[in-house]
């Protein structure tokens, strides 16, 4: 099987994976492959899909094998896309448990990542929804494990970030999905006390806020809190979404300096009216708003950006949260698109993300200063007892990881018995040192 | 409304692409190609996007025999039938060079075995009076070039085949759409140097879509490939015959 020695990049573009990727089309070429990490839509925006040897790519083996329409049980290969299954079986009622912020990401890297969505306080994470994985192990065998088969390593699998092995497919649980169609509650929330006061009182499905985080002074955590529920009438004439636009070109630096973020930021606050308004959206559109813009990333420019993505703990969050905002306004160096989000306490496995508390997430452009600033809020995350997205993350260091993740040394022990030779180490695991062999 | 469509060669990338649309639509599928373990992985994926309902069938260029129960099949069905080649293969120039005993495999491959194949069920096609024909050909074939000629020579054949097939079926009410994709993301092209402008397979598709409710002839995949080819083939052929493109 040829090796694609082109190198690629996370959906940050500002790290680079240097080992090639092999691509098999059929199931078959995965047994006849020189094993390393699998690798998916490369949605993930660091390193976590990167590595100096080669990958597995498993975007062509995206096939749908047995849907169950009493129990809403899929079995499904990892290279699907979650839009794939929102739109195949959305009109007949179900949908994937969780969905994050893109419909692009495929189910292998939803699992590995253990990815959360706008349901996160109830639904929990997406491994929480996983029966079983078929995983391909460092012998190049490929093994079903669940709670009841290997519950360690199937644990370890869910938000491993890939590195018990290639998920070769999944059985998942569905939710009930009752429409096409999601009424929003879009409001104002015009500083950070209000915004998490209302997320406190929020009794929503579906609830996220876009942050304003250029705001200083009084208007210092404003933003505009979404909440939704499915539509309860019947969906009218549902149809497909428009196919997506593609960004032409990179972006080029002057179109996010500061003073454009800042005049862009006040327009899209202030194009909610004091009352807030309650539109009904289609609910890819409300689930995925980027995905209508193939390869959004490249409004950053070609080199690329960081997000930050931090969860903290409830007691400290706002203290944290206020000396974050203020850093990170002071700098001018946000980027328009930044999220708040209260989190439940659902995780699926030791390496998972989530914890009960607020999760913040901005991105910055890639440009002097920035990966500076990042470190700064990674550090401050740690001594708030919070965690970074190793999804997102590119910037976090070794030292870090233990301190942010106390069940790394038991994940450790897992991945000494399962891959001592460490094929499916990443550059994510290099960095952090995850497997601890450093 | 349901129509039913023979995919030969449907393990490949743009065949799958195709017969996904084709599935989502409510046809019925026969998926044709030799991994049918699988294609029968395919099939449950079609099926569960509204395929009514998705066979597979093992088939073999090499191997006439393997066309039987394909075109019993296709004989069998009910309703508008139509045809989808996309079967292939394209070694390495070097190794044909090294072995020119390969020429006749990827003649068969691309060019007779379809042939065979589609003048086998031409006759029940012209029967019902409807249906379409698609034949997957290549921009190689619209010039032979040092790269791969032998594959070329391979496709012209076929367009070929496939420019009088449509001038036999037409009179029926067939309509045969030769398509000429340029470079498309599959295992053909992963990790070669050199891929420019290259189309998803799911573009491909669409474009087969968009040209079936046409009822357009030939067409190049993405659009601007005819372009190129035109300036490709003024080339005369005493300069041609120095280029390493």
């Amino acid at each position: 099987m040829p090796l694609n020695t082109e190198p690629y990049t996370g959906w940050g573009r500002v790290l680079t994976g240097t080992g090639g990727r092999l691509r098999p089309e059929k199931t078959a070429g995965l047994k006849h492959i020189d094993l390393g990490p699998a690798v998916g839509a490369l949605r993930s925006y660091g390193d976590a899909a990167l590595n100096e040897k080669p990958s597995v790519d498993m975007t062509r083996l995206d096939r749908m094998l047995a849907f169950d329409a009493e129990t809403g049980v899929l079995e499904a290969e990892a290279g699907v896309p979650l839009t794939t299954l929102l739109d195949t079986f959305g009109p007949r009622g179900w949908m994937p448990a969780v969905v994050p912020g893109t419909g692009y990401a495929t189910l292998g890297g939803a699992i590995a990542a253990d990815v959360h969505g706008k349901n996160h306080h109830a639904a929990g994470s997406f491994g929480q929804h996983v029966l079983s994985v078929r995983l391909i192990g460092a012998d190049g065998v490929a093994r079903e494990v669940s709670e009841t088969a290997e519950p360690d390593v199937f644990r370890a699998t869910l938000g491993g970030m890939g590195l018990t092995g290639i998920i070769e497919s999944a059985r998942i649980q569905m939710m009930a999905c009752p429409s096409m169609l999601v009424d929003v509650h879009e409001r104002r929330m015009p500083n950070l006390a209000a915004y998490m006061e209302a997320f406190e009182d929020s009794t929503a499905t579906f609830s996220v806020g876009w942050i304003d985080a250029t705001g200083t002074g009084a208007k210092l955590g404003r933003g505009i809190l979404e909440e939704a529920e499915f539509a309860t009438r019947e969906t009218p004439f549902w149809k497909p979404r428009k196919p997506p636009k593609p960004v032409p070109f990179n972006a080029p630096g002057f179109a996010l300096a500061a003073p454009v973020v800042r005049t862009f930021n006040q327009l899209y606050y202030s194009r909610i009216s004091t009352t807030g308004r309650k539109p009904t959206k289609p609910i890819a559109a409300f689930f995925h708003p980027l995905d209508g813009l193939i390869g959004w990333n490249k409004l950053y420019g070609k080199r690329g950006f960081h997000q930050f993505q931090c969860v903290l703990p409830t007691e400290s969050a706002a203290l944290t949260l206020d000396a974050m905002l203020r850093e990170i306004g002071q700098s001018g160096l946000a980027a328009p698109l930044a999220v708040l989000k209260k989190m439940g306490p659902g995780r699926a496995g030791p390496l998972s993300f989530p914890m009960a508390g607020y999760t913040l997430a901005v991105d910055f452009t890639n440009r002097p200063g920035a990966a500076p600033l990042v470190n700064r809020l990674i550090a401050q995350t740690v001594d708030a007892g919070g965690r970074i997205y190793l999804a997102k993350d590119s910037l976090a260091e070794a030292q870090q990881m233990a301190a942010m993740y106390p069940e790394l040394e038991g994940f450790r022990a897992t991945l000494r018995a399962l891959d001592p030779a460490g094929l499916f180490e990443t550059d994510l695991a290099r960095r952090l040192n995850i497997r601890g062999m450093q | 409304m349901n129509e039913t469509w023979i995919i030969l060669g449907a393990s490949s990338a743009m065949a799958r692409a195709f017969a996904r649309d084709m599935a989502t639509q409510g046809d019925a599928l026969l998926l044709c190609g030799r991994d049918t373990a699988d294609l029968e992985r395919d099939a449950a994926d079609m099926a569960l996007r509204g395929a009514a309902p998705a066979r597979v069938f093992a088939f073999d260029t090499r191997d006439p025999e393997s066309f039987m129960p394909i075109l019993e099949a296709g004989r069998a069905s009910k309703g508008v039938l139509n045809v989808a080649v996309f079967a292939g293969s394209m070694p390495e120039q070097a190794d044909i060079d090294a072995d020119p005993s390969l020429v006749a495999g990827v003649v068969t491959d691309n060019f007779t075995a379809a042939a065979a194949f589609l003048m086998a069920i031409a006759p029940e096609m012209e029967a019902r009076g409807a249906g379409v024909v698609v034949g997957i050909g290549s921009v190689a074939g619209d010039r032979g070039r040092l790269g791969n000629y032998v594959y070329g020579a391979a496709k012209a054949g076929f367009h070929t085949f496939l420019s009088g097939f449509r001038n036999r079926m037409g009179r029926s009410g067939v309509q045969v759409l030769t398509v000429k994709p340029g470079f498309v993301d599959t295992s053909m092209t992963w990790g070669l140097e050199g891929m420019f402008l290259v189309a998803s397979p799911s573009d491909v598709a669409a474009d087969i879509r968009r040209a079936i409710k046409k009822r357009r002839n030939v067409i190049y995949t993405p659009w601007f490939w005819i372009g190129i080819m035109t300036i490709i083939r003024t080339i005369p052929e005493r300069i041609f015959k120095k280029l390493q493109i």
